[in-house]
């Protein structure tokens, strides 16, 4: 097909770019604890990089197969519980907590496939709220169940690392298991796992006919996801101190996670990055800045509609657009094409 | 024992006959926009507030103030949907208004904390703490007269749905949008009214929420909208009479549960949910669904 011709020719002569914008960026969030030493500052920044690597994570499910998951704050919730009853169990202190993320991821992907199972078996709306309903279980259980320490929740192991570098560790892990994450991402766009994902997303039903084996394919993106965003639940707990039921499993993470991907740009590689790293920030900043008034609230409220409005189709697309539509004024590419393009630059864009 | 079973059947189909009436509103918004209203917990919320910002400011009676509240909420129903819904146009059409719903729901949630702050309050009346003698129980006298206002209710958009010209073209929109549109059927204003009527219910839905649930706050919003939520998809989407069995079902379950054990009650509602859709998954009264565009 024409189209994918066109994305071939586009990946082909901007491939290197990218790369180098990647490597920048990696390098400029690697020295930024070194240079930037208030603690305000990078404890924001530990959570963007957390809610960058959920948002990451949840692109890969919901972005690339076009279910609409409003329940991830249940793998974030499990594996912030993971590492602490291990962590409590084991008598586990400072950096050895680490090593306990993987369980988290673990322990995330084996709930998640029971919850795979029934959920992808509907589509659309319904799909949204089976998710909503596993959250709210997933709430409920932490609260009611004994060893999950009830509705005052269950306290992380401590930290025995000096307190004026405090924030590091947790930065660099976070930086690692977004870096991780992004790279998984790039991979499985490009991959014919990605190419099956967006075909069920196009037209699951001509997907199904052409061949694509749905069930596993959106179940393998479901338990990617949320091994992904359990480590990230995982980190979070670890260096927020506490867990509590309402915290753990909060509604506002599912939907900022959502809203950063759709700020981006839905299904493309960088364009929840780009969310999470504006809107995280400009949340926390807002909640800092209006404690009490509860004004950060109507702020981001009027923040999302203003994207969904203004930019139906998030950052990313909607730049590669633009910057299709400037290449072909400017005569660089004939006008057919460009249109062809344009048109294809949601999907085209990196 | 028998006797605590009969009065929690008592009290779950009076309570089911409440959130019938505000899952009904969610449930006519789906059919004919194909969207999740996710703001109608809030909107509840605040049909709730206004309730008692009439009542306790005004000294108005909670159930002459729905005089003001209904077209109140109607009107703020329409203009959510003709300023934020309306604009939504493309392929993510479905998933960005239910976003655009959430942002609405989080303005919504601001601005009552700001007014009435993150305390909980509760709507009184003397109606509200009496009871009545009935068939061996007492039943509280505001379930018996909000069961009756949400039968009515009911009772009323089904006609408005079923013998009036209007509501031949909502149904006419519900099967099929681009088929209404040609025989001349003005979707956008279709579309604005039902949007209205279903946040209009609201008003009602949240006095009697205001008046049952024991207090509510700003908060309050994120439980009712995954119960209704649960209901409305057990029901069935856009299916009337599914979400009415589905919300005396669902209650009634709640409050034999709760007998047993008050914690794991509230659970009731999405294990039911799941365990439906396990079995059939286009909910109780569903159609099966439409192939995926």
């Amino acid at each position: 097909m024409t189209s994918w011709a066109g994305n071939r020719a586009i990946q082909r002569g901007g491939r290197t770019l990218p790369a180098l914008a990647a490597l920048a960026v990696v390098a400029v969030l690697a020295v930024f604890p070194l240079a930037v030493t208030n603690a305000t500052v990078t404890t924001i920044a530990v959570d963007t990089l957390v809610f960058a690597a959920a948002a990451v994570a949840w692109n890969i499910f919901s972005g690339y197969c076009g279910y609409i998951s409003l329940g991830h704050a249940v793998f974030f919730g499990t594996g912030a519980y993971t590492i602490g009853i291990a962590a409590r169990a084991w008598h586990l202190n400072g950096d050895p907590v680490f090593a306990l993320l993987p369980l988290a991821g673990g322990v995330a992907a084996a709930v998640s496939v029971p919850l795979g199972l029934i959920a992808l078996r509907v589509r659309r709306h319904t799909f949204v709220v089976i998710t909503i309903a596993f959250f709210f279980i997933a709430q409920l259980a932490a609260t009611n169940l004994s060893w999950t320490g009830g509705s005052s929740g269950i306290l992380a192991p401590s930290p025995n690392w000096a307190a004026t570098t405090f924030n590091d560790p947790f930065y660099y892990v976070g930086l690692a298991l977004l870096v991780a994450t992004t790279a998984a991402s790039w991979l499985i766009r490009g991959s014919r796992f990605g190419l099956q994902l967006r075909a069920i997303r196009d037209d699951e039903d001509r997907a199904a006919g052409l061949g694509v084996r749905t069930m596993p394919v959106k179940l393998a993106a479901f338990v990617i996801s949320a091994i992904v965003t359990g480590m990230a639940g995982g980190l979070w707990f670890y260096f927020i101190g506490q867990a509590i039921p309402q915290f753990a499993f909060d509604p506002l993470f599912d939907l900022s996670v959502v809203v950063m991907a759709f700020f981006g740009g839905l299904g493309t590689i960088s364009g929840p990055l780009l969310g999470a790293l504006i809107i995280e920030p400009a949340q926390q900043w807002l909640t800092l800045q209006y404690t009490n008034e509860y004004l950060s609230e109507i702020l981001l409220g009027a923040l999302f509609l203003a994207v969904i409005l203004g930019l139906p189709r998030g950052v990313i697309p909607t730049a590669g657009e633009k910057i299709t539509a400037l290449r072909a004024r400017r005569g660089r590419v004939p006008a057919r094409e460009a249109v062809t393009q344009a048109g294809q630059a949601g999907q085209a864009a990196p | 024992m028998g006797r605590e079973i009969y009065e929690a059947i008592a009290d779950g189909i009076l309570g089911g006959g409440v959130y019938a009436l505000m899952a009904v509103g969610l449930t006519l918004i789906f059919g004919v926009l194909d969207i999740i209203n996710i703001a109608q917990g809030i909107l509840v919320v605040l049909g709730a507030y206004l309730s008692y910002a009439l009542s306790v400011h005004l000294h108005i009676d909670l159930f002459v103030g729905l005089l003001i509240t209904v077209p109140t909420m109607f009107v703020i129903g329409v203009a959510i949907q003709w300023l934020f819904i309306r604009p939504l146009r493309g392929r993510d059409r479905a998933s960005m208004s239910l976003l655009a719903a959430y942002a609405v729901a989080l303005i919504i949630e601001g601005a009552l904390y700001r007014v009435f702050g993150p305390n909980y309050v509760v709507l009184t009346a003397s109606y509200v703490t009496s009871s009545v003698h009935l068939f061996g129980f007492y039943l509280p006298d505001i379930y018996l007269y909000g069961f009756a206002l949400a039968v009515a209710c009911v009772a009323a958009l089904y006609l408005l749905l079923y013998r009036t010209r209007f509501g031949r073209s909502v149904r006419a929109t519900m099967q099929d949008q681009t088929a209404a549109r040609l025989i001349g059927i003005d979707v956008n204003r279709v579309a604005a009214v039902t949007f209205g009527i279903g946040v209009a219910v609201t008003a009602i839905g949240g006095m009697m929420f205001g008046a049952t649930s024991g207090g509510f706050n700003p908060n309050s919003g994120y439980d009712l909208i995954s119960r209704l939520l649960a209901i409305i998809i057990l029901g069935g989407l856009g299916s009337i009479g599914g979400a009415l069995a589905a919300a005396v079902f669902m209650t009634t379950a709640e409050a034999l549960v709760d007998i047993w054990s008050p914690d794991w009650a509230v659970v009731v509602f999405y294990v039911a949910l799941v365990l439906v859709l396990v079995i059939r998954p286009s909910g109780l009264f569903g159609r099966a669904p439409a192939r995926a565009q």
